[in-house]
């Protein structure tokens, strides 16, 4: 049996915008092994989004099941959820979203913060900004960095409390080609040297390319799994 | 997230945007200002008048005209022989001596100096009434009153301000509303008093002033001093004077148009004065702390909007409703702690100020700001900032993190 680190099955999820139902996802379901390497495409409005969201525990699903590194989660509520986020689940997002008043380090702190008692919070701070090249940034404030360091400072923060999944939602969207290309570069070789499954969300076939597999997302349903 | 590390990145935030911190507290600092600064003012006010009349003296009673709670067509002035009456043995055995007196504020001269002290027509006996002592001279004897002496005894005040010394003035002549008077005492220095200092007076024989200086009907008195044979007579003393004088003014029946006081009623009824200024006082100032509390409320909100994103971001790694409510609860407590403190700064500030002018002006008056008021004004800016703090944060935590992460 191989080592699923995601198993989805059926899952929907349906928004009601006043009498009208709009299935973003009509029922989708696939397995993504440990350590893979994954990216989920499709047009705006595929339900793309909606998916990253249910798979970054951000949303709960309407119906269907998400077995997330072998714990069923669409049933948990929403402090529940928060704790499986801090936990399992590390967010990349496309405007990198760091707190602009707070240092590289106090950004990469952040998770451990809600993560209850983290010993040498710091030190782990500063080897996880180490391990994406930042050793020397580590008390610049984000307007101090460029927007490729700035990215590296939340995949640090991503990375700290070495969660099962690293959700990258359009990670090289903001990024000129050269900084996109070095991002990209240091996601694949942290997902070798950590074994941390990684999950782009994207359009930009380059990209989609650099993955294992594309999962292919049309009118909220999966159109083609390429591997 | 402890609440430690809440404290310190409430701070960070408070401290990140200055001016508008600043702007947001102001209606804390004013409120708590004047809530500690009114307190003080209530509160001195009340020692200062409380204390000056507990030195009249315990076993007082005044009598004046009139009746304070009911309107009456017709008054009748207290007499000279109202006066004389309440010395009946028989039907007064509690009253021990009766000082009828005349008081009016005039201007007195000497050489080119002159004072509007409170000038007071008095018989001999008004002395063992109050209690005064001489540090010159003579009291006013019965001889003089009958006599209609133009003497005159000096407060120090009085004596200051004419002469600029306290002693060898006996002998000297002063005018007072022009008519020469002789000086014949100086009377010892009573301190300030709550009727204006009690240093700042002339007294004469009472039948001069009322020949001469006060121009009164027949032969009415302003007030009338009673002294009590012992502390524990008050009361009968006073029921004794009251049926006396009804009987004297036919007023059996009905509303009494005379007014028996001791020395508690007036500490009683300065204290229901004062404690209902202080009420008011107290109650516009916490007004304006409920204003301050909506303006917290209002910038947190908008801070809330402010930092959607960042309160997403946030939920995405994991912060739960309680972390953010912690957050921005910590927030505006903090804000209004701050105000608090700087309040109770600027209120002692007032009220030191204010105890300054009222020196400068004469009046002794000490503001007091209390550890009570201190500690009421921490913990009720405090409670303001908690209490509006909690509709914006929970606001923040109800934010859905999918929603918060896309908000723009």
């Amino acid at each position: 049996m191989t080592d699923n680190v995601i198993h989805v099955n059926e899952l929907r999820k349906i928004y009601k915008i006043g009498e009208i139902e709009v299935h973003a996802l009509d029922g989708v379901s696939f397995s993504i092994e440990r350590g893979e390497v994954i990216s989920i495409m499709g047009p705006s409005g595929s339900g793309k989004s909606t998916l990253m969201n249910l798979l970054g525990c951000l949303d709960h699903p309407t119906d269907g099941s998400y077995i997330l590194d072998g714990e069923e989660v669409s049933e948990l509520d929403d402090d529940q959820l928060a704790g499986i986020r801090n936990r399992k689940v590390g967010f990349v997002f496309q405007s990198f979203n760091l707190l602009p008043r707070a240092t590289a380090l106090a950004n990469v702190e952040l998770p451990m913060r809600y993560a209850g008692q983290v010993p040498d919070r710091r030190k782990r701070a500063s080897e996880a900004l180490e391990s994406v090249g930042l050793a020397d940034r580590v008390h610049h404030r984000p307007t101090e960095l460029s927007g490729g360091q700035q990215q590296r400072v939340a995949i640090a923060r991503a990375l700290v409390n070495n969660p099962s999944i690293l959700m990258a939602d359009e990670p090289t969207g903001n990024l000129d080609s050269k900084s996109g290309k070095e991002i990209m570069e240091l996601l694949l070789n942290l997902n070798k040297e950590m074994g941390t499954t990684l999950i782009i969300v994207t359009h930009d076939p380059r990209i989609s390319e650099q993955t294992q597999r594309v999962i292919r997302l049309v009118d909220g349903k999966i159109a083609e799994a390429v591997a | 997230m402890n609440l430690g590390q809440a404290i310190i990145e409430a701070l960070e935030s408070v401290s990140s945007n200055k001016l508008r911190s600043a702007l947001t507290i102001l209606g804390i600092v004013i409120g708590v200002g004047a809530v500690i600064a009114m307190l003080a003012v209530g509160n001195g006010a009340q020692e200062t008048i409380t204390g000056s009349i507990s030195g009249i003296g315990s076993n007082l009673l005044f009598v004046f005209r009139g009746n304070q709670t009911e309107e009456l067509s017709h008054v009748e002035p207290l007499t000279l022989q109202d006066a004389n009456a309440l010395l009946d043995q028989f039907q007064a055995p509690s009253v021990d001596k009766v000082a009828p007196i005349l008081t009016q504020g005039l201007q007195v001269t000497y050489g080119g100096e002159k004072t509007n002290p409170t000038v007071y027509g008095v018989t001999s006996s008004y002395k063992d009434v109050r209690n005064y002592s001489m540090s010159e001279g003579e009291f006013i004897t019965d001889e003089q009153n009958l006599g209609r002496a133009s003497v005159a005894l000096i407060g120090v005040d009085v004596a200051d301000k004419l002469f600029g010394r306290r002693d060898g003035l006996v002998g000297e002549t002063i005018r007072i509303e022009g008519q020469p008077f002789r000086i014949t005492g100086v009377l010892v220095s009573k301190g300030g008093g709550s009727f204006g200092s009690e240093d700042n007076t002339i007294m004469v024989p009472f039948s001069t002033a009322q020949a001469r200086l006060m121009r009164r009907n027949r032969d009415s008195v302003d007030t009338i001093f009673v002294s009590v044979l012992e502390p524990e007579l008050m009361k009968q003393a006073s029921d004794e004077i009251s049926q006396i004088l009804r009987e004297r003014h036919r007023t059996s029946i009905g509303a009494d148009d005379f007014t028996v006081f001791s020395q508690d009623d007036f500490v009683a009824t300065a204290k229901t004065i004062t404690g209902v200024l202080t009420i008011f006082l107290g109650g516009i100032a916490g007004i304006s702390l409920l204003v301050g509390g909506i303006g917290i409320m209002n910038i947190m909100l908008v801070s809330v909007t402010e930092r959607t994103r960042e309160i997403g971001l946030r939920k995405a790694l994991g912060a739960r409703k309680k972390d953010i409510l912690i957050q921005f609860l910590t927030e505006s407590s903090l804000l209004s702690l701050l105000g608090g403190i700087i309040g109770i700064g600027l209120g002692w500030l007032i009220a030191f100020i204010v105890g300054k002018i009222a020196i400068a002006s004469g009046t002794p008056f000490n503001p007091v700001v209390g550890v009570d008021a201190i500690i009421l004004a921490t913990v009720f800016s405090t409670a303001v900032g908690l209490f509006f703090g909690i509709y914006p944060a929970n606001r923040a935590a109800n934010l859905q993190p999918v929603e918060a992460l896309r908000y723009e």
